[in-house]
């Protein structure tokens, strides 16, 4: 079992831990990084996937989605994080929606853009200065457990979640890609 | 000239059009109302348990109705926004129109101001039609109600469309009638139930 499932990348790993926990609703802004995961969720029915014009936007679709009972989760990176404040503030956190986060990080381990790696420091802040949860996920032998649980939780608790996908565990991505 | 005198639409009163819709509601229909006055009307033309208020983030009623939508695709949603609201987030209205939900039907609430905050002008007031917007965006079912009964015209002609619909209304610049309590766990809960999401412990 442990070695199936360490023979898993890292987005085959983020789709099969969504569809064990009935998450089909993933509305998202792209990344080069999320590619292959964005690619294999739009080949799968299972999923309802769709890029949404702002991050604010996907936010509200998977409250409504959740509050009609059925289970959503985003995608973005960490520039996109950065426009979230506001949303997370007013209506996740104090209306206890358990809002499943994937962000892309940017801006750090070989960034190559000043603004994404300035941006990137204010990530952390805000999640906990809300006291979100979050889990930044760097080694792939633990990866199924961190999703996997924290999807359960965040559920269980009503509570959002930030997962927060390092370069060390996708590769992230570098000026010559 | 703007483009606001150029319409061939009466100025109508938000909350007389919120209290004409929760009339027309008789099963169960989910309703989303945007923050501030468009909540506070649709509070106090009587609550409802498929009644969600927003408290904040602007600019999502929207993006939540269509979350709403998606869940529950036998049951039809109502959302309620303002002008300035979806300034906001205008980039939803082609989100909506790509998925196309046929039970979703949008209203725009349009005084041309930031009614709440001191009645500024907003910067789409003397330039720009959100009609024309939301047609551009691809939502082919968009019209400006040129009078209440134009409104409940659009209302009934929505829930046999074939995709979303967005009704366009002039308002005047009366502040909201009632204040919804703010009370964010309670509302989202209740309107859970209301959804038949969730039952009462």
């Amino acid at each position: 079992m442990a070695a199936a499932e360490t023979a898993l990348s890292w987005h085959q790993i983020v789709l099969q831990t969504l569809k064990r926990n009935d998450i089909r609703l993933v509305p998202y802004v792209p990344d080069r990084v999320l590619t292959p995961l964005i690619r294999n969720l739009h080949a799968d029915p299972f999923f309802n996937v769709f890029a949404t014009a702002r991050e604010e936007e996907a936010v509200g679709i998977v409250s409504g989605a959740w509050m009609g009972g059925m289970r959503g989760a985003m995608l973005m990176q960490t520039s996109g994080f950065a426009t979230l404040a506001n949303v997370l503030a007013s209506i996740v956190v104090p209306s206890q929606i358990p809002l499943i986060m994937f962000v892309s990080e940017r801006g750090t381990l070989g960034e190559f853009n000043w603004g994404q790696s300035l941006v990137c420091r204010t990530m952390r802040p805000v999640l906990d200065s809300l006291a979100m949860e979050h889990h930044t996920c760097t080694r792939l032998d633990e990866f199924e457990f961190i999703t996997d649980r924290s999807i359960k939780q965040a559920i269980t608790t009503q509570a959002p979640v930030a997962l927060i996908l390092s370069p060390l565990l996708t590769g992230g991505k570098t000026l010559d890609k | 000239m703007s483009t606001a005198l150029a319409r061939n639409t009466k100025v109508m009163n938000r909350f007389d059009l919120t209290s004409r819709l929760v009339a027309k509601l008789k099963n169960e229909e989910a309703v989303v109302g945007g923050i501030g006055n468009t909540n506070f009307d649709l509070w106090a033309a009587g609550h409802r348990q498929q009644n969600f208020y927003m408290l904040g983030s602007m600019g999502l009623a929207f993006p939540i109705a269509l979350g709403v939508a998606l869940a529950q695709p036998q049951r039809r949603v109502f959302a309620l926004e303002g002008d300035g609201s979806l300034l906001m987030q205008l980039g939803c209205l082609s989100t909506i129109a790509t998925l196309a939900p046929k039970n979703l039907t949008m209203v725009i609430m349009d005084n041309g101001i930031y009614q709440i905050t001191g009645a500024q002008p907003t910067p789409a007031a003397a330039s720009a039609d959100l009609i024309a917007i939301a047609l551009a965006s691809g939502l082919a079912n968009s019209a400006w109600a040129a009078d209440e009964e134009d409104f409940e015209r659009l209302i009934e002609q929505s829930l046999v469309a074939d995709g979303p619909t967005l009704i366009g209304v002039r308002i005047d610049d009366k502040p909201g009638t009632g204040s919804t309590p703010r009370d964010p766990v309670q509302i989202r809960e209740r309107f859970m139930q209301g959804l038949g999401v969730r039952q009462p412990l």
